[in-house]
């Protein structure tokens, strides 16, 4: 019989404790608040930009500005997929050029949502730097992607699934892996 | 190819709510596209799809250029005069020798009603109607809803459709979608231009433009053709401006404010007075912004994946 | 010639008062007796008819054979032999060929092929009008003459009151019918199938029943006037079934067909742009065809005719604005009078027989319609109770613009004899060689 196993790997301390630490990871790599630009990935990076926001507010005193982007028109596997709905806007309240825009995941895994999220803002403009910033690493890269700040890395396989909750849209802040089912030996 | 809406689009009479209101929202966030630097998403890269119209049309057909293009598709116009039998060449033919060339999708305009449908049943490419005869013209009666939908709910609002409905595509596009959103619908113009049995179809009729005014929150005015008072439906433009253009006088007599829709190109001083169509309750320019994202929208649906490597897919990465 | 004797069929023969059964005597091209317990002569073929119906041959006065002038869509000779499938033997043949039926030549060549075709007997309709033009009267007398049995301009109206009425005193001198088709062109113009409900949803130009009703009642109007003889073709409204209800109790000499396909069909067969369902006049509403088949149980309607008009596959393949009007019949027509009209009990099947055989035949004065001894050995003999798919593949027509494919019928031929031979029997295929005529 085949059961998937639910694990609990950050709660809600862990959570906060580990968004500090990449904000602190963020203005280590970048330590001029005011060329930053923080970009989420629809949908709960986008959430997870805010708070990310927040606490370099809190941290720095600067007001940094926060874009959304769906990558849903940029995906490589509509001849596969075929068209999905769109999660939600896109819109990025500054001009990039010059400035250091990170883009905000909650989870990297192939690297395939992060090449969409380059071309996409490559049509927005150029950027002086892209950063990118994950709450969560699984692996299984399919593309030569990586992160420069990452919140937590946990080694999955193919049929794992890695669930983030965010307070905003899930009620409580969290992240679960779901094993996959392996048969009994 | 099939998804949600199916190969085609052929009209709205046969979709359900649910379709048409897929379509609308999928055409909110195109909007955004067209206000971008750079007006280009690269989802329909490599798709081949040929404007093939059969009628002379300047602002459908440059309306799904633009769609088409700035969905990073490839565009071919083939401008086919007059009917398929003056030409020589059959629709058949036509229909055939476009799928030898391994197009994805057809965009057709063509005189006679059931074309597209004609077309459609023949190939394998998608086909998406721009206006078959009298029959339909889908887009239109979409980006019209979309327009509407910006301002008001549809369910409940009351649009009264506006001339020759007779003759009008874009009256029974119109019709079918508002009725299946729940909108109220009327129709009103002289007798002659309005189709035998419309009230079967669950639409009032007005037979002055004063008591259509007086009942819609919403006006859609239709063009009235030179040809019509040639054929003799009625006697003259002048007598049909006289008693059914929508003029300012005879808005300024209506209970509320009523948004004005035309799907153009209008002729100023038969159907609608200038000062109303270039006034604070037109809508008509914004359905042409809308005409561009409603097109995108509908050719990004259609345009759709393999149904069967979909299903295989569902497991595989996304992230 | 052989003789030939139909053993033990249900013999219905309204002419004679006959419905029993009995065995038919066939020798020499005429019949030569009815009755139980015939002996069979000297090598007589014997058609063992048990748990089948015979009667008169069927009698078509309406179908359209395309020779000349388009023989690719059909000839007198296929025609004939899709005739005889469907049991007729004998049809009328309308004159709008290209060139016209308009001279006593042309109603020569009509006669002379089907003579050579040897299947169904064929009787010319000449014009009314030179070349159909609705100008000038054609030469009625020289075309009565030389065979034609009626006189119309079909595919068109006879064009002006004037003209109708002229044509109806003329032909009365010659004692032929002037068969109309009732349209008024400024109201039908442009039209594609019925104005209704359905062609507001379809988009399509329609055509009301008034372009009918009004010139039915034209012809009414000179039928009274002239004491001449008009007979509609293929009425299509409830209003013109009470029109000529009402002018027969007046004792005007009016008569009426109706199609296969209007006491079938309604307007909803035109759904998806059906070419198929393409005809003049259109298919209409149900209470039209309701009326039709009052009509025909009342007599008002005084036969069936399947207005046959062939047209190519490619023709018909079109955008439904540009297809041609029309649909073949011969084949289909007796299949769905049992289904839709004998089944349902709105006739008889001895009343079928009157309307389809010897109604046509009296009202045309064409010789058969009867098995009356003496008379042409002209017999169907078909199975009233064989359920049958139509296979527009199977059709000896050489077209197949039918919108009956794949519908389940009543009623299968099974074999058509004119002048006493046999010239169909069920299980012939257009391919495989006909049986030879007379």
């Amino acid at each position: 019989m085949l059961t998937d196993k639910r694990q609990l790997l950050l709660d809600e301390r862990a959570f906060a404790r580990t968004l500090h630490r990449m904000v602190l990871d963020i203005l280590r790599q970048n330590p001029d608040p005011d060329r930053l630009v923080l970009i989420g990935i629809q949908r709960r990076g986008v959430e997870l930009a805010a708070r990310l926001a927040s606490l370099l507010a809190r941290e720095t005193g600067a007001q940094v500005p926060r874009g959304a982007l769906d990558i849903t028109l940029y995906r490589d596997d509509f001849e596969v997929v075929g068209p999905r709905p769109l999660v939600g806007p896109t819109h990025l309240p500054v001009k990039l050029d010059g400035r250091e825009a990170w883009i905000v995941d909650d989870v990297l895994f192939t690297g395939r949502t992060v090449r969409a999220a380059l071309d996409e803002l490559a049509d927005f403009g150029r950027p002086g730097r892209i950063g990118l910033a994950v709450l969560v690493d699984r692996g299984g890269r399919e593309l030569p992607i990586q992160a420069d700040v990452v919140g937590e890395r946990v080694p999955t396989a193919g049929g794992d699934r890695v669930e983030v909750f965010v307070r905003e849209l899930d009620g409580r802040d969290a992240v679960e892996v779901v094993r996959a089912g392996r048969a009994a030996p | 190819m099939s998804g949600a809406l199916g190969k085609d689009l052929l009209g709205l009479e046969h979709l359900s709510a649910d379709q048409i209101r897929l379509i609308l929202d999928t055409a909110e966030p195109f909007k955004e596209i067209s206000e971008r630097a750079i007006k280009k998403v690269p989802v329909l890269r490599g798709k081949t799809i040929v404007n093939l119209f059969f009628e002379a049309s300047t602002r459908t057909r440059i309306s799904f250029e633009f769609a088409e293009k700035r969905l990073s598709a490839d565009t071919v116009n083939v401008a086919a005069s007059g009917s398929s039998v003056v030409k020589g060449e059959t629709l058949v033919d036509t229909a055939r020798n476009l799928e030898a060339m391994r197009i994805d999708m057809v965009v057709m305009r063509h005189g006679s009603s059931g074309a597209a449908k004609f077309l459609a049943d023949r190939i394998e490419s998608t086909v998406i109607n721009a206006g078959d005869g009298k029959h339909e013209h889908p887009t239109q009666g979409l980006l019209d809803l979309l327009t509407i939908r910006d301002h008001r709910p549809i369910a409940g609002t009351k649009v009264c459709i506006v001339g020759d409905v007779l003759h009008s595509r874009v009256a029974r596009s119109n019709i079918w979608g508002l009725l299946k959103l729940g909108a109220a619908v009327a129709v009103c113009g002289p007798q002659s231009l309005l189709p035998l049995g419309i009230e079967a179809l669950g639409v009032h009729v007005f037979r002055r433009v004063e008591e259509a005014i007086a009942w819609a929150d919403v006006l859609n005015v239709l063009r009235l053709q030179l040809e019509r008072m040639q054929a003799g439906y009625i006697p003259s433009l002048r007598e049909y401006y006289r008693h059914f253009g929508v003029t300012v006088e005879r808005l300024e007599q209506a209970p509320r404010d009523l948004l004005i829709l035309h799907p153009g190109p209008m002729n100023r001083g038969v159907e609608i007075d200038s000062r109303v169509a270039d006034g604070p309750h037109s809508v008509i320019l914004n359905q042409v912004t809308n005409g561009v994202a409603v097109r995108m929208a509908v050719l990004y649906l259609l345009a759709g994946g393999n149904p069967e490597l979909a299903e295989a897919a569902k497991g595989a990465s996304d992230r | 010639m052989k003789p030939i004797v139909v053993r033990g069929a249900r013999v219905v023969d309204p002419s004679a008062g006959r419905d029993e059964i009995a065995d038919v005597l066939l020798q020499d091209g005429v019949v030569r007796a009815v009755g139980r317990g015939l002996g069979t002569p000297d090598g007589a073929a014997v058609l063992d008819a048990a748990g089948l119906v015979a009667a008169p041959g069927l009698v078509d006065l309406h179908v359209h054979l395309r020779e000349p002038g388009r023989e690719d869509v059909e000839t007198i000779a296929t025609g004939a032999r899709a005739a005889a499938a469907g049991g007729f033997t004998s049809v009328c043949a309308m004159p709008n060929t290209d060139p016209v039926t308009d001279n006593q030549a042309a109603v020569g060549f009509i006669l002379g092929q089907a003579r050579r075709a040897g299947f169904a007997r064929v009787y010319p309709i000449g014009a009314v009008s030179l070349g159909q033009q609705g100008e000038q009267l054609a030469e009625i007398g020289e075309l009565a003459a030389a065979g034609a049995v009626a006189v119309s301009d079909d595919g068109r109206p006879v064009a002006t009151a004037h003209l109708m009425r002229t044509a109806l005193e003329y032909a009365r001198t010659f004692a032929i019918p002037v068969i109309d088709h009732c349209e008024d062109q400024s109201l039908s113009h442009g039209g594609a199938m019925h104005e209704g409900l359905t062609s507001t949803r379809l988009g399509l130009k329609g055509i009301p029943r008034s372009a009918e009703d009004i010139i039915v009642a034209r012809d009414i109007a000179l039928a009274e006037l002239t004491g001449g003889h008009v007979h509609f073709a293929h009425v299509s409204t409830a209003g013109a079934v009470r029109m000529i209800r009402e002018a027969k109790a007046r004792g005007l000499r009016v008569t009426a067909e109706v199609t296969p396909h209007h006491f079938t069909l309604t307007d909803a067969a035109c759904e998806s742009y059906e070419t198929n369902a393409k005809m003049n006049p259109p298919l209409r509403e149900a209470t039209d065809v309701a009326a039709l088949r009052a009509g025909l149980a009342d007599g008002t309607i005084d036969c069936i005719a399947t207005d046959h008009a062939p047209h190519h596959y490619d023709a018909k393949e079109a955008e439904f604005d540009n297809a041609p009007f029309g649909v073949v019949g011969l084949e289909t027509a007796l299949g769905l009078a049992i289904a839709e009209l004998v089944e349902p009990g709105v006739l008889t099947l001895a009343q079928l027989v009157e309307r389809m055989a010897s109604g046509p035949a009296s009202l045309a004065h064409l010789p058969g319609g009867t098995l009356r001894p003496g008379q042409p050995a002209d017999v169907v003999v078909f199975d009233p109770a064989a359920a049958w798919t139509v296979d527009p593949a199977l059709f000896f027509s050489k077209s197949r613009n039918t919108p009956f494919g794949g519908r389940r019928l009543r009623g299968l031929v099974r074999w058509t004899l004119v002048g006493g031979v046999v010239v169909h029997s069920a299980g012939d295929r257009p391919d495989t060689g006909n049986r030879s005529g007379r």
